[in-house]
């Protein structure tokens, strides 16, 4: 999507967080990101790298958490897993799906020092 | 860019906005040397330390001889600070009763064509004013002035989409009527400006019958955002093989919500719809 405009946002988070919380390196950073955000992982490892060059992340790790799709069955009256906005109901094939959950884009944990 | 988009660093313009955008953000870089008076406590245990000590291995873990790093929970949206100021600006329309609607679709698609015959069709009775959303060139922006209501350009520069900030700055500039209608036109993208909310009502997405009836599969994160779809150009439908059910099937797959009009801005067929839809929302902006 737009990986890069996402790792200069990560990388604003990282320095207010510096300063409110007082540290002046970051060694990891543990994004959370749904299977719908659309956040294209390998696209991500690679802007994050060039973004955080000569800054306080300079080198610093990138840890995945992903998260899957969840959505609503509307039929079945509880929540499946889809990998794409568009997916049926993998029980019943409906399209009448909410999606709920798998949508997110966070930054979860940092290492610092 | 000072929120989220890095993607245009330092290439955004926006019309009769001269200061650059460093300003609301401090990016200084304060060295605290909290730490400076440490030496005084190495021998004297007697008394509790008012501050933390991370010398000593990770943090809730004090073993010896460990890295001196420690945890942060955060916990933050990688697109909060854009979504604080898309908080910002859907405060400022309420507060003015402005509906605001960002148009958004793939370029070619006849946003602009659409939007200047909209604007022909209702400025009598609503008070509209644009902002364009293009990478380069004013030329969207005079085709709208040339209709006689304001409009302000941004340039994006590399960016691939509007983000909340721009318009904050825009609407400065550009003063929209209280009361009005604001059109919103985003840049020709059906990706990137699906995941920045930029504090509108509702977002637009227009698709024309030139295009394959798949794009809302092809693009699901677009047609899920958006609350309405323009599908326009319908008069070219005899010469082309565009299955319309298909499309519309298609759509509310993704979107089983959303609105669908059929379209087309050259000759006006299905135009009476949409300015229904915008007056009647229109209205309900005026209530509360």
């Amino acid at each position: 999507m737009h990986e890069m405009s996402l790792c200069e946002g990560i990388l604003q988070i990282l320095e207010d967080n510096a300063k409110s919380q007082g540290f002046k390196k970051v060694k990891s950073v543990w994004l959370e990101i749904g299977a719908l955000s659309g956040v294209e992982i390998e696209a991500m490892k690679f802007c994050f790298d060039a973004v955080t060059r000569n800054t306080l992340a300079e080198k610093a790790a990138l840890e995945i958490i992903n998260k899957p799709g969840l959505a609503w069955c509307m039929k079945c009256s509880k929540n499946v897993e889809v990998s794409q906005r568009f997916d049926e109901c993998p029980d019943c094939g409906s399209y009448q799906l909410q999606v709920v959950g798998g949508d997110e884009m966070k930054i979860k944990e940092l290492e610092v020092e | 860019m000072c929120t989220v988009c890095g993607c245009g660093e330092g290439e955004t313009t926006i019309e009769g906005h001269s200061h650059s955008h460093e300003h609301s953000h401090d990016h200084d870089h304060d060295h605290d040397h909290d730490h400076s008076h440490s030496h005084d406590h190495s021998h004297s245990h007697d008394h509790d330390h008012e501050h933390h000590d991370y010398g000593q291995g990770a943090a809730h873990a004090h073993a010896p001889g460990m890295s001196q790093s420690r945890m942060v929970q955060i916990e933050t949206d990688i697109l909060g600070k854009n979504n604080e100021y898309a908080a910002l600006n859907r405060r400022w329309f309420a507060e003015h009763h402005v509906l605001t609607l960002n148009l958004v679709s793939s370029p070619g698609s006849g946003k602009t064509t659409l939007l200047t015959r909209s604007i022909d069709d209702l400025k009598d009775d609503l008070n509209v004013s644009v902002i364009e959303g293009d990478q380069q060139t004013a030329n969207d922006a005079e085709r709208i002035r040339e209709t006689g209501v304001k409009a302000l350009q941004i340039n994006t520069g590399k960016g691939c989409h509007l983000d909340a900030h721009m318009i904050g700055h825009a609407l400065e500039s550009l003063q929209p009527e209280d009361k009005g209608v604001l059109f919103i036109e985003n840049v020709g993208n059906l990706v990137c400006p699906a995941a920045f909310d930029l504090g509108e009502a509702h977002k637009v997405a227009i698709l024309s019958v030139t295009e394959g009836e798949d794009k809302p599969l092809k693009y699901p994160d677009m047609f899920h955002a958006a609350d309405i779809m323009l599908l326009n150009k319908i008069d070219l439908l005899p010469y082309l093989n565009f299955d319309v059910e298909k499309c519309i099937e298609y759509a509310r797959r993704v979107n089983p919500g959303i609105k669908i009009l059929q379209v087309s801005a050259t000759t006006g067929e299905g135009m009476d719809l949409w300015y229904q839809w915008i007056k009647t929302t229109q209205q309900l902006s005026l209530i509360g």
